[in-house]
């Protein structure tokens, strides 16, 4: 029986020194460190997203796929800045890059807006990596110019998939709505190229998340996501104070989910509530912390970078 | 017939693609953070023998293929077909030159080798990594030189071509590797 961490002993020591180092980055500036469970009634609607189920004794619960909207209620309870390093679940999501169990960093700044945001991962990961590293910032649409030719303020689904498709053979693209398209692009053909840190920034409102709508442009989120060549690393958003939308995000993803024919999820009632209350006006980003282990020790796989994957 | 989801694609697994038996070589979860995952996967045509890649959406299943490996004897060729026979049942199947290719160069009659099945028709014969056969055919061979390096070619009992030491002689039996034709080592009779 082999018993021995799937890390090696330079990654379990790599890794607690990160966790000093991020504890110690946040208590400078003044940052709470906070806990929230990982079991809850309610889950992430999201519909690329499933997580998986515990039950006690005849209740069944999630266990979380991000901490977001716990840490939201704290926000709104008038926190001020927070922090929390986690675990995290994912049903179904396992590969060289993927592991159903995985650990979290994730922060919002009260004030700040995604731009600001992306300056503070930056300070961050420079810190963590012992060194100053150079980032390119590029957004969505223009990144999806530069790799494929593809404008996605003018293109049509019928184009974007005859596009794709010519883009990737090995893809039968026909039956693809507009994001997956844009998912398979970005994924297969586009993060490929991708060399160094870079952030992309201002996705489609389709895919906005938890991201606010930017207010210059009604169908751009301030959402970015970082990547380290072509491995996602971290996503961030000017965060969604407003329930109202909330709420209608939410009914429109369990609507695709039973569109797909997923279950719905319950819906986080206490999130609602709680940005009815008011959520301050803040920024907040998840930073994979096993995938960073990964780029700082060039780990080719995951499992490497988790202690136990067995 | 039973299919397969991309969450339990693995090395090896065999699935119908287009109508052909592939088998899976490689299986990528590819999913960003939030967004549609897909599986790039890496596939051989069993019948063909070329490998091609192809994207699924995560979730999606195929149907499985009706594929077996069995170890079988080889028992001759008749020039159109080649025989084997399943040891334990007597069983015998003749596999054409489309699914036998390139490994009646490694066949001698006897011999075990692997043959793959499809709906119970041969369509892939797997030789041995290892087979011993004579040479009948080689310029004659340099007394004494057993240290030098040099090489000369070689025909074997089973028309191979092989580059061989060149102290061998004709009616000497050699050891090779089927899967890159190397020469192994002379084998002493």
């Amino acid at each position: 029986m082999r018993w021995e961490p799937s890390a090696s002993l330079e990654t379990i020591f790599k890794r607690a020194r990160i966790y000093q180092q991020i504890r110690t980055f946040f208590s400078d500036r003044e940052f709470l460190e906070v806990d929230t469970p990982v079991l809850s009634k309610s889950t992430n609607t999201d519909a690329q997203i499933a997580s998986i189920r515990a039950f006690n004794q005849h209740e069944a619960l999630y266990l979380q796929t991000s901490p977001e909207f716990a840490m939201k209620r704290f926000l709104a309870a008038g926190s001020g800045s927070i922090y929390q390093i986690c675990h995290a679940f994912r049903e179904a999501e396992t590969g060289r890059r993927h592991n159903p169990e995985f650990t979290l960093l994730e922060w919002y700044r009260v004030g700040y807006d995604y731009h600001a945001l992306m300056d503070e991962v930056e300070v961050l990961i420079d810190t963590l990596s012992d060194r100053k590293n150079s980032y390119r910032r590029v957004c969505y649409r223009d990144l999806l110019i530069e790799y494929t030719n593809v404008d996605i303020t003018s293109i049509q689904l019928p184009e974007l998939r005859e596009k794709s498709g010519e883009l990737l053979p090995s893809a039968n693209t026909e039956d693809l709505d507009f994001d997956q398209c844009l998912d398979l692009l970005l994924s297969m053909v586009v993060t490929p190229c991708l060399k160094g840190y870079v952030f992309v920034y201002d996705y489609p409102i389709s895919q906005a998340a938890l991201a606010r709508a930017s207010v210059g442009n009604p169908a751009i989120a301030e959402r970015f996501e970082l990547f380290h060549d072509d491995l996602e690393l971290a996503n961030g958003f000017s965060e969604l104070t407003d329930a109202k939308t909330q709420r209608s995000r939410f009914d429109k993803d369990n609507d695709l989910r039973a569109a797909k024919g997923l279950p719905r999820y319950p819906v986080d009632e206490h999130l609602l509530a709680a940005l009815e209350s008011g959520l301050p006006e803040c920024a907040g980003v998840a930073l994979g912390l096993d995938r960073l282990l990964m780029v700082l020790l060039g780990l080719d796989s995951i499992d490497q970078a988790i202690c136990f994957t067995d | 017939m039973a299919s397969y989801s991309t969450s339990e694609f693995r090395s090896g697994l065999k699935i119908l693609i287009d109508g052909d038996p592939c088998s899976i070589i490689e299986n990528e979860f590819v999913k960003p953070g939030k967004g549609q995952a897909f599986n790039r996967v890496k596939i051989r045509n069993l019948k063909t023998g070329r490998v091609l890649d192809k994207t699924f959406k995560s979730g999606e299943s195929l149907e499985a293929a009706d594929v077996i490996d069995i170890d079988m004897q080889f028992l001759y060729s008749d020039g159109e077909f080649w025989h084997f026979m399943v040891p334990d049942t007597f069983e015998q199947h003749a596999a054409d030159a489309n699914a036998v290719g390139e490994s009646h160069l490694w066949l001698k009659a006897q011999d075990s080798c692997q043959v793959t099945l499809y709906n119970g028709s041969p369509i892939g014969v797997t030789p041995p990594n290892f087979v011993e056969l004579d040479i009948t055919e080689t310029e004659p061979g340099l007394k004494g030189d057993t240290a030098q390096g040099g090489t000369k070619p070689a025909t074997l009992e089973t028309g191979a071509m092989v580059k061989v030491p060149l102290f061998l002689e004709i009616g000497e039996a050699v050891r090779v590797d089927t899967r890159t034709g190397e020469y192994m080592s002379r084998v002493k009779k």
